[in-house]
């Protein structure tokens, strides 16, 4: 009986070895993320600076190597007509007059002396409501403030984290719905760790009296905003704010960070990157790491950290994977990557899949007829120049996502439109496959092309115009293209 | 003179009595309605009183200045007006380049406009004084109920940089009065006594009127949308800033010819 209480020498070991790995184990732990304190609230904030903000997409420099400051931040809001896309405008309710607003970059422990300026033109009363801030309203209370008017107010940030900011003056909805909204990152003590490059980029939906594309200056609609029926769903304020010559850049081999936002006010995110997956994922904007993620989801008034390396080059689509959004609401942005290719990574005959849930016939709706007494009306021929203008509005609107703003299309995706062989051959061919779209195997300028292009269910007026356009841009054979002609290629 | 000098410089302002008030002036019924929020969700009644066609104009107000002028921009007390205080007007007492006689007046403060009316031999309209007579369109005394009415209110608000159209550019509505929508917002006698904080949603908490009278009438309501914009405006504000699209007009109690200088007292 007693023999079990003395124990064994090989026990003995034992037991030393456990205890030995359970105290490295824990210093290892400790060692990690050692914090110079206890509370946040504590860190003692050094000088006064006042914070370089920046306009989307861009994004202020770290904080990592600076200590904790009194920072000073300055915001205008200002109300003002902008371009939802092309033929398009809206009256825009902004902080510094972007949609997102400025990009606030603080560290934790920072003193924040927040000055809000409304603008003297402006017609409305707005505030602010910092997801940041640790107290009733976010600031919203202290924040209030009239036309013409200044108002300060400070806290301190207490969590690390990427945070939504907005108005939260009366009608709520209606203030962030016409693009009051923005981010605030509170970096950790250490900062972020380094990368190649960083950009900022934040959701948002619309809603407007015409439907989507409808030109002219469009009013925000009230009823379509609380059936949460949004006609455009965007990035950055507008469509195409970072597609063309606005693309991202980056470089093969480069580390991308994207804080991406969404300040709704109604519908989530599934932000996604066609051609990446997101080594690291921020969830939520918080501490929880997730790695390895193809599509994250951002709810409105939320915020997530995606970071990506680009293996190879080509053009990388940012979507709300939700993709009718992507391709009918504007919910689409891009990133050009150039660089050496990596055929390990990428070989290029194996095409990028893009998802195209409507198929050539599927889409096609029945029409009334009314709709066919509508069609068989003869219409007024419009002149070149109306052709032109409409055709390229038409463009922005219809073709750009995959053909892209100089119609030099995708490589092995979307096949070009600029200097076209296979446009130049045959425009009866270009007719029907802008009314009915295309599948299947084609050649265009010494290149193969496989994909789905969907009916663009387009009217012989809207038809004509687009592809006078076309056939008048980017070095093609100049063609006019006529109602009659398209009227003759309907099925 | 010297008493009339003593009297100006007592801020004390001396109606011209004897004129007749009652031009330009449209007569309101009296009438009942329930405002959006802010007092009991009973009726409010409203008694007979004249109301101003138009916004007072940067002409009339320009008179009144050479009659007063220690309401001009150089010489008006601090505490009666904050730094906006006639903004768009230079040092020389004229409006600035670009800036229309016919506008509305803005950038005036609360204090300012007050004194103006009394100088008139009127006084500013209360707030639901202002509701009543805004909730009419071209035909219906209360047309809050009409989605066109509603729209036009709610894009004007949205739109920026209406202040320098001139005055009787809207419309005209049925009690014989332009502008109420579409120009300016304006003051009113007791522009601060609801009480907004600026939160909507700790207002929404804190004011069960305001939460059970938007739930009730529906969320589809876009009237709720628009007064609740100009409750929010009015909270913001206090009596001596002056706003960029903050105007004025006056108004003046019919029935009982009750002195307005009660109220200096």
């Amino acid at each position: 009986m007693n023999q079990s209480s003395v124990p064994t020498p090989s026990k003995l070991l034992k037991g030393i070895l456990l205890s030995f790995l359970v105290i490295v184990t824990l210093a290892c732990n400790s060692d990690k993320k050692e914090k110079s304190y206890s509370d946040p609230a504590d860190i003692k904030v050094g000088m006064e600076m006042n914070a370089k903000l920046t306009a989307p997409p861009h994004v202020p420099t770290p904080t990592a190597r600076r200590s904790a400051k009194r920072l000073i931040v300055d915001m205008e809001i200002l109300e003002e007509v902008g371009t939802m896309t092309d033929g398009v405008e809206y009256v825009y309710w902004t902080f510094d007059g972007t949609v997102p607003g400025s990009f606030i970059r603080t560290k934790i422990g920072d003193e924040i002396e927040f000055h809000l300026k409304n603008h003297p033109d402006n017609k409305l009363p707005h505030n602010i409501d910092l997801h940041a801030v640790n107290g009733p309203g976010g600031g919203a209370v202290s924040s209030f403030v009239a036309p013409g008017h200044e108002t300060v107010f400070s806290f301190k940030v207490l969590n690390p984290g990427l945070y939504v900011y907005h108005c939260a003056t009366a009608p709520v909805g209606m203030h962030i719905a016409n693009g009051m909204y923005g981010l605030i990152l509170v970096e950790p003590e250490e900062g972020l760790e380094p990368v190649d490059r960083e950009y900022y980029v934040m959701q948002g939906d619309f809603y407007t009296k015409g439907d989507f594309g409808e030109p002219g200056l469009q009013a925000f609609d009230m009823k379509k905003a609380i059936e949460e029926d949004a006609d455009y769903v965007v990035f950055n304020g507008k469509v195409g704010a970072m597609t063309g010559d606005n693309a991202l850049t980056a470089k093969v081999g480069e580390t991308v960070r994207l804080f991406v936002g969404n300040g709704g006010p109604n519908l989530v995110s599934s932000f996604h990157v066609i051609g990446e997956i997101f080594d690291k994922v921020h969830m939520e904007g918080g501490s929880l790491i997730n790695e390895n993620v193809q599509t994250t989801l951002i709810p409105a008034g939320g915020a997530a950290i995606v970071e990506f390396k680009i293996d190879a080059p080509g053009e990388y689509i940012l979507v709300d994977h939700s993709i009718f959004r992507a391709f009918n609401k504007g919910a689409l942005a891009q990133i050009n990557a150039t660089g050496d290719e990596n055929k390990n990574v990428y070989a290029g005959k194996i095409q990028e899949g893009i998802y195209l849930p409507e198929g050539g016939d599927i889409q096609e709706m029945p029409i009334s007829e009314e709709e066919q007494a509508e069609n068989a009306k003869p219409v007024a021929n419009l002149t070149f120049d109306e052709k032109m203008e409409r055709g390229k509005n038409l463009y922005g609107r219809s073709c750009l996502a995959c053909h892209q703003s100089a119609g030099q299309g995708i490589a092995s995706a979307f096949p070009p439109l600029a200097k076209s062989d296979y446009l130049n051959a045959d425009v009866d061919r270009a007719i029907e496959i802008a009314l009915y779209g295309k599948t299947g195997e084609i050649t265009v300028n010494g290149e193969k092309y496989n994909s789905v292009m969907p009916s663009q269910g387009l009217s012989d007026e809207e038809a004509a115009s687009v592809l006078t356009y076309i056939y008048n841009s980017w070095d093609n054979n100049k063609t006019e293209v006529t109602q009659e002609m398209v009227k003759a290629q309907r099925r | 003179m010297f008493f009339k000098y003593v009297l100006r410089s007592l801020l004390i302002c001396i109606p011209f009595l004897a004129q007749a008030q009652m031009e330009n002036m449209a007569v309101i019924e009296k009438g009942s309605y329930v405002p959006l929020y802010g007092r009991d969700s009973v009726k409010v009644k409203i008694d007979r009183f004249a109301l101003d066609v138009y916004p007072v104009t940067n002409a009339d107000f320009k008179k009144f200045l050479k009659e007063y002028p220690e309401w001009q921009k150089d010489k008006v007390k601090a505490l009666f007006a904050d730094g906006n205080y006639l903004r768009h007007w230079d040092a020389n007492g004229s409006l600035k380049k670009g800036e229309s006689l016919k506008a509305p007046v803005t950038n005036v403060s609360y204090f300012a406009a007050k004194k103006y009316c009394e100088c008139q031999d009127k006084r500013l309209p209360t707030l639901d004084e202002w509701e009543y007579v805004a909730m009419a369109d071209e035909t219906t005394a209360d047309a809050r109920v009409k989605d066109s009415y509603n729209e036009f209110i709610l894009s004007w608000y949205e739109k920026p940089n209406s202040f320098n159209q001139e005055v009787g550019s809207t419309f005209k509505n049925y009690w014989n009065i332009y502008d109420m929508h579409g120009l300016v917002w304006e003051w009113t006698s007791d522009f601060n006594s609801v009480m907004i904080s600026g939160e909507s949603r700790r207002d929404v908490d804190q004011d069960n009127n305001l939460f059970c009278g938007s739930a009730a009438i529906g969320s589809s309501d876009l009237m709720n949308y628009a007064a609740f914009m100009r409750y929010a405006f009015r909270g913001s504000i206090k009596a001596n800033y002056g706003v960029r699209n903050l105007g004025f007009r006056c108004a003046k109690t019919i029935n009982n010819q009750t002195k307005q200088n009660d109220e200096d007292l």
